[in-house]
């Protein structure tokens, strides 16, 4: 299996370790990932409030040059993922758009003709590759480990994409079949304030504040992202929240790229472990544990091996 | 402007003005004239997890359109607090495009220029647009102190911390990379803002359904 990896601004800047756990995951299952060649930033969401046509073609050059080989397009941030298959998604049921953006794209001598898939790595794991193959490769079951599926907003809509909008399940059974518990995490999909937090600060601290108590509530050993800027908020801003709020909270924010790669015994400096705030002790103790010298069979747990059946 | 004196279903210039561009930038949503399905049930503003500081609430927000009062939402704090998370659109009963309106609405205001100066996100999505232009890439350190020294460097002191604990554990790029073909992306830019949308995409027997008081009248 071969993917297009678009990592975007964030991961080779300020969440290096995003991008060095995906691609240490994807190299340990033996899958290739090929860097999109001079890909350029997405726009987030801030160009789509400037001018629509603008942000559309910007994202169509990241699309229109991954058409160029057949593979689908990786794109781990969920800022990236939205803005770019919200591109294809406009340029597919508006057929005037995708010609008028085809026009602006011929300037620079590129085009586009809708076929690229853009993906998420969650997606790829769980549905490409699959549990059997994950499986297989096991070397530290995380027996034990109470973890927070936080998915954050922009994976799961504004579309119908690889699991459902309101409660999403996909890292939950991924997590559950490596043998972690998941806690009861409401919030799983509520907003984190996103860039709020430099705009308008009282705002999103509030957000955060409600995510870390309800993980915390619910005796969540750590929380588990899939998204740079909600890993970001979650983790840089836990001191602000505790001098607004009047509490104590401390809890580790993890990528589940990161999380996994343990699972899968890839050592913690190619996962950037050390790159994060806060370090889980409890998946530092999995992490050092003897590594499975048998084939890992599954969780323990009669209900959870049904489930995830 | 006041005094003049209008008839039933009839807007001030400026609103009519407004309500074109905006109608325009609707017709580039799939599905977006939807809007027109509005039953104003709330679930909007009770999904939105910032609706409890706008000014106008996304419910409201078609509701004013409605009644021709979009300079109103245009003034108002609500659009630029949106951070686009979607629930409002995941939940709606009528399928409207809710957060793309709500794009269309900022296109609007950005266009005619109005909005309240001082909201932060103004310098913000400036700093990021410039950084853009430039390098194709984003740099979010150098964001981040040019947003700052644009705006308030003093506020940037208390981010020092964070600073100081991204640098520790190594989580930044000093050098802004730029793109190989920073100037293909620069054309696109500048080809697509000047870029006007053919006519034939317009569809003018829509706007005569939204006007709600016409019927009145």
């Amino acid at each position: 299996m071969e993917y297009t990896y678009y990592p975007g601004c964030s991961l080779h800047s300020v969440n290096k370790q995003y991008d060095k756990s995906c691609k240490a995951v994807f190299e340990k299952l033996d899958i290739k990932l090929n860097e999109l060649e001079d890909w350029n930033c997405c726009g987030a969401t801030f160009y789509m409030s400037v001018d629509e046509i603008t942000s559309l073609s910007i994202a169509a050059r990241n699309l229109a040059l991954a058409e160029k080989s057949k593979n689908d397009l990786m794109a781990p941030c969920s800022s990236c993922f939205t803005v770019l298959s919200k591109t294809n998604r406009f340029l597919r049921r508006h057929e005037e758009l995708h010609k008028n953006i085809n026009s602006i794209l011929q300037s620079i001598g590129l085009e586009y003709n809708l076929s690229v898939r853009v993906r998420h790595p969650l997606d790829i794991l769980v549905n490409d590759v699959g549990f059997e193959l994950i499986r297989m490769k096991v070397k530290h079951p995380l027996t034990g480990l109470r973890i927070a599926n936080y998915y954050g907003c922009q994976i799961v809509r504004p579309e119908k994409g690889f699991d459902d909008r309101e409660n999403p399940v996909t890292m939950d059974k991924l997590f559950e079949m490596l043998d972690a518990d998941s806690v009861y995490f409401p919030v799983k999909v509520k907003c984190c304030g996103a860039m709020s937090m430099i705009t308008a600060e009282d705002v999103a601290l509030k957000l955060i504040y409600e995510i870390l108590n309800t993980a915390i509530e619910n005796d969540a050993d750590l929380i588990v992202t899939t998204c740079p800027l909600c890993q970001m908020n979650l983790e840089a801003y836990q001191d602000k929240v505790n001098k607004k709020f009047q509490t104590n909270l401390r809890i580790p924010i993890y990528y589940f790229t990161q999380v996994l790669g343990v699972a899968l015994g890839i050592d913690d400096e190619k996962l950037g472990i050390n790159n994060n705030f806060y370090i889980s002790e409890k998946l530092r103790e999995i992490s050092r544990a003897p590594m499975l010298t048998t084939i890992y069979d599954g969780p323990t747990d009669e209900l959870k091996r049904r489930q995830i059946k | 402007m006041e005094e003049e004196v209008l008839l039933p279903g009839q807007l001030y210039k400026r609103e009519e003005e407004l309500r074109q561009i905006f109608l325009g930038n609707i017709k580039l949503i799939p599905e977006g004239e939807r809007i027109k399905q509005c039953i104003q049930c709330g679930t909007c503003t009770g999904s939105c997890p910032v609706s409890y500081k706008m000014e106008i609430t996304p419910r409201q927000i078609i509701s004013y359109f409605r009644a021709g009062e979009i300079s109103k939402i245009l003034q108002s704090n609500s659009i630029w607090l949106c951070i686009s998370c979607y629930s409002c659109q995941t939940r709606c009963p009528a399928l409207i495009k809710i957060t793309d309106i709500i794009y269309a609405l900022k296109q609007t205001a950005l266009r005619k220029n109005i909005y309240s100066k001082k909201f932060l996100v103004h310098p913000l999505r400036d700093t990021f647009i410039n950084m853009m232009k430039k390098y194709g890439r984003l740099n979010e350190l150098w964001l981040m102190v040019n947003y700052f020294l644009k705006t308030n460097p003093l506020k940037g002191l208390s981010y020092l911390k964070l600073a100081f604990n991204l640098l520790k554990r190594k989580r930044y790029a000093l050098v802004k990379s730029q793109i190989k073909n920073v100037d293909a992306l620069r054309e696109i830019i500048n080809q697509s803002t000047k870029y006007k949308l053919p006519v034939e995409v317009y569809k003018p027997s829509y706007k005569e359904d939204v006007v709600g008081y016409k019927a009145v009248g």
